[in-house]
């Protein structure tokens, strides 16, 4: 049991915490976006851009808060673009979503090489919010409960969703954009507005995560940092089929395997980098290939709706 | 026969506006961005369409990219048009460059250089398909969703090429982790004088087989009827899960061999944490084509120079090779936009 010491324990949950938070509001973001019909393969660009919008405020305005209310801006002008192109006109979910995926990697490493490029600036670490009692509980208090306050509103949002979800008007609508968008056109719903929120909102949850992993988790902006988290976002929200709470585990689990390299460091012992990040994605296929049941994707995802259509 | 003559040279004229078209208005908003960036965009693409087209050591070097680029673009063109998202392609990629490049020194010690160059070529494109199996399988015989497992596979593949690099393939000579280097007299060959190398050539076969096979075979119509209506072609009697399987098969196998051109034309050896990412690049690139072969192989050599140009720029105006993403996708954009004014017009005028 040597390997379990409590700095090894400690630094194992603080690793997950930092590395789950984005992968579960990217996750909850694409579950949004998938539950009403679109395929949002732009998540790791609005993610991106969040980081960027993030850490230029923060580093600007010196406070945590308004960096994140600039990423979660700058996520959501991602996500308009996205409503425009896919959701009023109907391109291409999959091409467009590659297209801001790839336009926000060029031009946050751009306008980074223009302003910071040379001085790579590092934010203070954000204050965190200490909960009473349990931020006292010994070796993994402090990691748990004596994070920033954005933390605890990411698991928040798993309880909001799932109340949208399962008990308000706008869940149902929703549901039926992606289950069966004409059915919800002929109750008097509008499918594209519907579709729209969803995206939008979708924009916001990822800005929110780059801005995360920018002001809290790295405190500097890096070209290219978010390093695939949209893509396993994504996948998140695929294999959660609609849960909530599956996102919930998922991002852990990702963020246990993620944080495991760096508390295996802690705990002296050596092991490549590069085994350990196959660790999450070989998970995944591991569940996929045993539980191998059909996903249950909503029939409508990645069409485009229009009235009248055949 | 007149008539037809117009129609048929209208419709060509049509496809030319509608490729070049987004492709002026993109480079007019990257000159905008360029602007604001403070830079001269008429000497940046100057100096790009110089160092990347014009001069003789650019243009070679702006054609030998294209080699991996095509083999990838042939990998996607099969896939999407049997409406399989095979993302997984730089996974695939980077296994099969570290496969060839393992072999390839070690076979080229004891076997004559023409022998062991089509091994290395099959090896990578024979790794890269079976790195395809699991994504495939789950695929054809559960159902699920090839864009999850691809990319997971992806993700997968470019650590454990890694793993294999610094682990296993580890030339003990260097300080820095990288397989041995292939001396450049065993590399493929050039294409005559030129410092050309024959993948270009693999490449533009891989990109035309594809098409005419796609296009004009009883097998790429079974291909494209699957892609098209995958439940329709059940009901035809198609083997859609067996087609499912091979369509993974020969789609991961080119860009195995994108990956194994690579490093037996050009890079000779691979480096630890080395991932050009191509397949994300060339997806856009396929699409602006419509899947086309030969529209294809015009968008590639776009792009080619763009990142040739591009680079030498970077180290000379400062502006980092990332406009060429950004060019990318304006691109996209641009062309998603032409397409739907296009159909709108096209349904205003049946009405």
């Amino acid at each position: 049991m040597g390997l379990f010491t409590e700095a090894f324990v400690a630094s194992l949950v603080l690793g997950a915490v930092v590395a789950g938070v984005p992968l579960l509001l990217g996750g909850l973001g694409e579950q949004l976006s998938e539950k009403a019909g679109v395929l949002n393969i732009g998540l790791e660009g609005m993610m991106l851009i969040g980081a960027y919008a993030g850490f230029v405020l923060a580093y600007e305005t010196g406070s945590a808060a308004s960096g994140f209310l600039a990423g979660a801006a700058g996520g959501m002008a991602v996500a308009a673009l996205m409503a425009v192109l896919c959701v009023r006109l109907g391109l291409n979910q999959i091409v467009i979503g590659i297209a801001l995926t790839l336009g926000a990697e060029g031009i946050t490493a751009l306008l980074h090489n223009v302003r910071f490029a040379t001085t790579y600036p590092r934010l203070d670490a954000p204050e965190t919010l200490a909960i009473p009692v349990l931020s006292r509980i010994p070796v993994v208090g402090p990691a748990l409960f004596d994070r920033p306050a954005i933390v605890y509103l990411a698991v928040l949002l798993v309880g909001i969703m799932i109340y949208v979800y399962r008990c308000t008007y706008l869940g149902i609508a929703l549901q039926a954009a992606g289950d069966r968008p004409a059915a919800l056109d002929a109750a008097g719903v509008d499918v594209v507005g519907t579709r729209t929120v969803a995206v939008l909102c979708t924009g916001l949850f990822a800005g929110l995560a780059g801005a995360f992993m920018s002001i809290v988790a790295s405190g500097v902006f890096v070209p290219f940092m978010t390093h695939g988290n949209g893509f396993i976002g994504i996948v998140l929200a695929m294999l959660a089929r609609g849960r909530p709470l599956r996102v919930l585990g998922g991002a852990l689990l990702f963020g246990v395997c993620l944080s495991l390299t760096t508390a295996l460091q802690v705990a002296g012992v050596d092991v490549p980098t590069d085994v350990i990040q196959m660790l999450p994605f070989a998970t995944v296929m591991l569940v996929l290939v045993v539980a191998g049941r059909r996903a249950s994707l909503p029939p409508a995802l990645g069409s485009s709706y229009e009235r009248g259509a055949r | 026969m007149n008539v037809e003559r117009t129609t048929r040279s209208a419709a060509w004229a049509r496809a030319a506006l509608f490729a070049l078209g987004p492709v002026a208005v993109a480079l007019l908003a990257g000159a905008l961005l360029l602007l604001a960036m403070g830079v001269d965009p008429l000497a940046y693409y100057g100096y790009v369409a110089g160092r990347g087209l014009l001069s003789p050591s650019g243009l070679q070097a702006t054609l030998t990219r294209m080699g991996p680029l095509l083999l990838i673009a042939a990998s996607l063109i099969v896939a999407f048009r049997a409406g399989i998202w095979n993302l997984g392609g730089d996974g695939q990629f980077l296994l099969a460059a570290v496969s060839a490049a393992a072999a390839a020194p070690a076979l080229a010690a004891h076997a004559p250089v023409w022998l062991v160059l089509p091994a290395c070529l099959v090896l990578g494109a024979a790794v890269a398909a079976l790195w395809s199996l699991l994504p495939a399988l789950l695929r054809a015989f559960q159902g699920i969703n090839e864009i999850i497992t691809t990319l997971m596979m992806t993700f997968l593949g470019v650590s454990l090429a890694n793993v294999l690099i610094k682990l296993v393939f580890r030339d003990p000579a260097t300080t820095v982790p990288q397989t041995r280097t292939l001396p450049v007299a065993d590399r493929l060959p050039r294409l005559f004088d030129t410092t050309v190398s024959s993948g270009l050539l693999i490449g533009l076969v891989a990109v035309v087989a594809v098409h005419l096979v796609m296009t004009r075979t009883a097998f790429g119509l079974k291909l494209r009827t699957v892609g098209a209506n995958p439940g329709a072609a059940l009901h035809a009697g198609l083997p859609v899960p067996m087609l499912t399987v091979v369509v993974f098969g020969i789609s991961a196998a080119l860009a195995g061999l994108a990956g194994a051109v690579d490093v037996l034309g050009t890079q000779g050896n691979v480096r630890a944490d080395w991932n050009p990412a191509y397949s994300l690049t060339v997806v856009p690139l396929v699409f602006l084509a419509r899947f086309n072969g030969f529209g294809t192989i015009a968008f590639v050599f776009l792009f080619s120079v763009l990142s040739i140009g591009g680079e030498s720029a970077a180290r000379r105006l400062g502006v980092p090779g990332y406009f060429s993403l950004v060019i990318v996708a304006i691109l996209l954009v641009v062309l998603g936009l032409a397409e739907y004014l296009d159909q709108r017009r096209q349904r205003k005028g049946e009405d």
